[in-house]
């Protein structure tokens, strides 16, 4: 394991930590110890910087499981070090402010650490990862982690149905990657990105390619909130505010971003990438910044504004891919919607955060997110509202911000699609300038109703639940750092583009970026058709913005019914109903019905495969003598198991039972297997005795004479059904011997391979120790849900504890 | 109902040592003779539960108070970092590792990093017989 390994791991490693530290000191904030890691990353991945910036490409290997290979392979390019930047950066800075924004008194810091940790390091992994089975881990590590933080405040219905939503529309997508990623790795033999990259033209004819590009897709937007999957963004504001600057703006929701960025290169060249990709991030673009201006909720209208953000990156992701196409030109105008898309990214980072760490502040010092009670905040904190103005003027696009040259290089490349004479373009390529323009109008305006309306107007005391006054100066200090950092990128905009963007886009496009490849962006780019388009959003976006109150009905010109969120809440209940109703058919409470369907099930099915491949065989060929102590031990057995069926009370059935069990394992003495003979005669011991301790709670057996005949009947026909069933079966699979048996394989390895002379353990803990470890999961799990079970009831359905 | 069971109880104190005694041995000679985490767990509950019928579940909790979740907890989690060490020394997921080794008294004896891994699978058995038996017990 490298240095970087262990980077990945330390957050991992200190989520292990942060419960005792939680625990030991209590009158420190535990934000303060967690803090250190996120800064120390950040130091640690700016060293980075000087060497990706020459394009060297840092990797780093351990083995997981070589036989697959699987292996833990890390790889730091210009790409994955923006996104770790992005993510130690961020991060340091959302845990700064949590120490002010949660109080230690009141709320469960330890676990809101564990998870805030568990997410970083997670996301470290995603975006650091080459192995794409490693990747897929920690994406879908990322949507636990981030179920645990939108729950955080699980009393609330609310924050549990929005970590639900969450949580089903992440991991479908994140299923539908899991199968993108095998029918790459089938396609590709391996799983490693870049042998996939270095294989992507051949892979094109491949007849799965499309299936791939649409599993992946589906998994990108699913986690990026793209159309129609944005549903669960909103809801997911239910997290505390730190968690929804860090998670929801800055890095969880543009894992879907990074994975479009980095699978460009292998599947780009497909047209179906193009349309897909960019058409999903416009409709985005557009519904999210239409969705916003509807909010009441601050914090709402700035999860739509993630949404329509997190569009506008993704459409200008599928517009870079039309530069492949155009290898031939000189000055190939189509890099640079890809050289914006990541210089956006870096922006919306910086004035989202801002700006939902405003929106955190306002709720704590004035209790409440709801627009149509604020007003008038500005005099009470200035501080905060110079913050909020930065911040909302750069998502706006207004000079000098950052966002205002983002939004202008976007506006450029979407002009740009006009002079595509690919994919039929002629026809449907106005689409993208208008509906990129109206989106940017809808932006500006919501802009302007996160500053102003919060800011200016009336200040209505009676409607807050506290006196508002300006933050402590310690949970200033996070905003503060992201709004100069808005101001210093968008003045000095190449203080980034040779260290960070180049590379970066190096790694979305690397057979287009060359040596000499430079990003310069100019402030000032003279009079083009982006800036005429800018003044016009400006225009309109402050007429719109006066007559808001008169052409807001609009919204409602689509009934709530029909809504998306309706459909994703009657699908559930949907799916609630119809599960139940087949339980309440399948789960009766008897367990006599269970073991009755599940030994028909049993007789059927491998009765109807064996005579189906014609599998019976009897073979008398290679059977062992019989002896006169199997005689007598397979005697008791059948008079055992005989005197079972005629036993009139349950204690007895119980004792017979485990007779039978020590008969059995007196034939594994006979045949030499201590090991199992041993297991055989405790597990017996322990059963019977589970047994009887059950056995007094149990309703008094029903007198067999009130039983049906036929009911008899049938327990009759199915005992025996089972009974001549594994008979066949084992002398069939005796009879059969397709392969070479195992076991010489492992009574010559064990000792040599593994150091053990009991084959047995040997197999179970090392050959095969895997299972093992999945037995004693499984083992584990039930013990606690029997212990639930039994405890829940008790107590009435509460929890005691 | 009061009974009296002082001929169990006399035996059990002595067996039950005995068994558990007998647990520990098979627990680690495992690797060389039959025995192992899994039966030296299962032979472990076995002398408890032959205490628990003896006396009753308070006196038993009194003698070993144990937390039996717990002890799956950190069975699963002795076990899984067994699992995972191999990746801190870049071998392959669940390599072991052995060493033979002479002490004085105990002589020629082996070091493996097997035993670490069965000790999670015993702790697991343990807690696992237990849990469910005392839940099942308890719900009077």
């Amino acid at each position: 394991m490298s240095l970087l390994h262990w980077a990945v791991l330390s957050p991992f490693l200190l989520a292990l930590i942060v419960p005792i530290l939680y625990k030991l000191f209590r009158q420190i904030h535990t934000g303060w110890f967690v803090l250190i890691l996120p800064i120390l990353l950040f130091t640690y991945f700016s060293s980075f910087i000087s060497l990706t910036k020459r394009g060297d490409i840092i990797t780093e290997r351990a083995a997981w499981i070589p036989s697959l290979g699987i292996h833990v392979d890390f790889y730091v390019d210009g790409l994955g070090l923006l996104f770790a930047l992005l993510i130690t950066g961020i991060g340091s800075l959302v845990v700064l402010y949590s120490v002010f924004y949660l109080s230690k008194e009141k709320e469960k810091l330890n676990q809101f650490y564990v998870f805030l940790l568990l997410f970083m390091g997670a996301m470290l992994g995603v975006v650091l990862s080459d192995n794409l089975i490693v990747l897929y881990s920690f994406w879908e590590f990322t949507s636990l982690s981030s179920f645990l933080l939108i729950g955080y405040w699980n009393e609330r219905e609310r924050s549990r149905y929005g970590a639900q939503k969450s949580l089903l529309i992440t991991v479908f997508g994140g299923l539908s990657l899991l199968g993108g990623i095998i029918l790459l790795a089938i396609m590709g033999n391996t799983f490693s990105i870049r042998e996939l990259i270095a294989q992507s033209g051949e892979l094109m004819d491949h007849p799965l390619f499309t299936p791939a590009l649409l599993l992946v897709l589906l998994g990108a937007f699913t986690k990026s909130a793209q159309f129609p999957f944005h549903i669960w963004l909103p809801d997911a504001m239910e997290a505390p505010t730190p968690v929804s600057a860090y998670l929801h703006s800055a890095t969880m929701v543009k894992a879907g971003i990074y994975l479009v960025a980095r699978l460009s290169p292998v599947f780009a060249e497909s047209g179906i990438w193009f349309w897909l990709v960019s058409i999903a991030g416009l409709i985005t673009l557009f519904w999210g910044s239409f969705s916003a201006i509807k909010q009441t909720d601050l914090k709402g209208i700035l999860a739509f504004s993630t949404i329509s953000q997190l569009g506008l990156i993704m459409s200008l992701l599928g517009l870079g891919a039309a530069a492949l196409h155009y290898e031939s030109l000189g000055e190939n105008i189509y890099l640079a919607a890809t050289v914006a898309a990541v210089f956006h990214l870096i922006n919306h980072a910086t004035f989202k955060g801002s700006l939902f760490m405003v929106a955190g502040i306002i709720d704590h010092e004035t209790g409440t997110r709801d627009i149509r009670k604020l007003g008038g905040l500005m005099q009470l904190m200035p501080i905060t509202f110079t913050v909020a103005v930065i911040g909302a003027f750069s998502m706006a696009g207004l000079p000098p911000f950052n966002g205002f040259l983002s939004k202008e290089m976007f506006l450029a490349s979407m002009v740009d699609v006009l002079e595509l004479n690919i994919f039929n373009m002629e026809t449907w390529g106005t689409l993208f300038p208008v509906l990129a323009w109206v989106a940017s109008v809808f932006t500006f305006i919501y802009s302007m109703i996160v500053v102003l309306k919060p800011f200016t107007g009336k200040l209505q005391l009676n409607l807050l639940d506290k006196k508002p006054h300006e933050a402590p100066i310690g949970m200033l200090i996070s905003p503060i750092i992201l709004a100069s950092l808005v101001i210093i990128f968008g003045i000095f905009p190449n203080l980034l583009s040779s260290s960070i963007i180049e590379p970066a886009v190096a790694g979305i496009q690397p057979s287009l970026v060359g040596p000499d490849f430079q990003v310069h962006i100019a402030f000032w780019h003279g009079f083009q058709p982006e800036l005429w388009m800018t003044v016009g959003i400006i225009a309109f976006g402050i007429i719109l913005y006066k007559t808001f109150p008169k052409w807001q009905k609009i919204h409602q010109w689509m009934p709530e019914r029909l809504s998306l969120n309706a459909l994703y809440d009657n699908g559930l209940r949907g799916l609630e109903r119809s599960a139940s109703s087949v339980m309440k058919f399948l789960m009766t409470g008897s367990i006599r019905t269970y073991l009755l369907s599940i030994f028909l099930f049993f007789i059927l099915s491998l009765g109807f495969t064996l005579y189906w491949k014609d599998a019976f065989k009897l073979d008398t060929g290679n059977l062992a003598p019989i002896g006169l102590y199997e005689w007598v031990l397979a005697a008791i057995t059948v008079i055992g198991s005989i005197a079972i069926l005629f036993a009139r009370s349950r204690l007895t059935s119980i004792i017979i039972l485990g007779a039978v069990g020590y008969t059995i394992s007196l034939f594994f003495v006979l045949l030499r297997a201590p090991d199992l003979a041993l297991t055989q005669l405790v597990i017996e011991t322990i059963s019977v005795s589970l047994f009887l301790l059950c056995f007094f709670h149990l309703p008094l057996m029903a007198s067999r004479k009130e039983e049906r005949m036929t009911f008899r009947l049938n327990n009759a026909l199915i005992s025996i059904g089972v009974g001549v069933m594994v008979t066949l079966i084992a002398l069939s699979a005796h009879s059969n011997k397709l392969f070479d048996s195992i076991s010489s394989y492992y009574l010559e390895n064990a000792y040599k391979e593994a150091g053990g002379k009991n084959v047995v353990n040997v197999i179970l803990v090392d050959f095969r120790g895997l299972d093992t470890m999945f037995e004693i999961t499984v083992l584990s799990i039930a013990a606690l849900g029997i212990f639930a079970m039994i405890k829940l009831r008790l107590t009435g359905g509460k929890d005691k504890s | 109902m009061k009974q009296n069971d002082l001929i169990l109880q006399t035996v059990t104190k002595v067996a039950a040592f005995v068994i558990l005694l007998f647990a520990v041995a098979i627990f680690l000679g495992g690797h060389y003779s039959p025995g192992g985490g899994f039966v030296g767990g299962l032979m472990t509950s076995a002398a408890i539960v032959l205490l628990l019928l003896a006396f009753d579940i308070k006196t038993v909790t009194g003698i070993l108070p144990i937390d039996y979740k717990l002890m799956i907890g950190s069975g699963l989690f002795i076990s899984s970092l067994t699992v995972a060490g191999g990746l801190v020394f870049g071998v392959p997921l669940m390599t072991h590792v052995y060493q033979y080794i002479d002490l004085p008294l105990l002589g020629h004896i082996s070091l493996h990093t097997a035993v670490l891994f069965d000790l999670g699978v015993y702790l697991v058995v343990v807690g696992v017989t237990m849990t469910i038996i005392q839940t099942i017990g308890e719900s009077e």
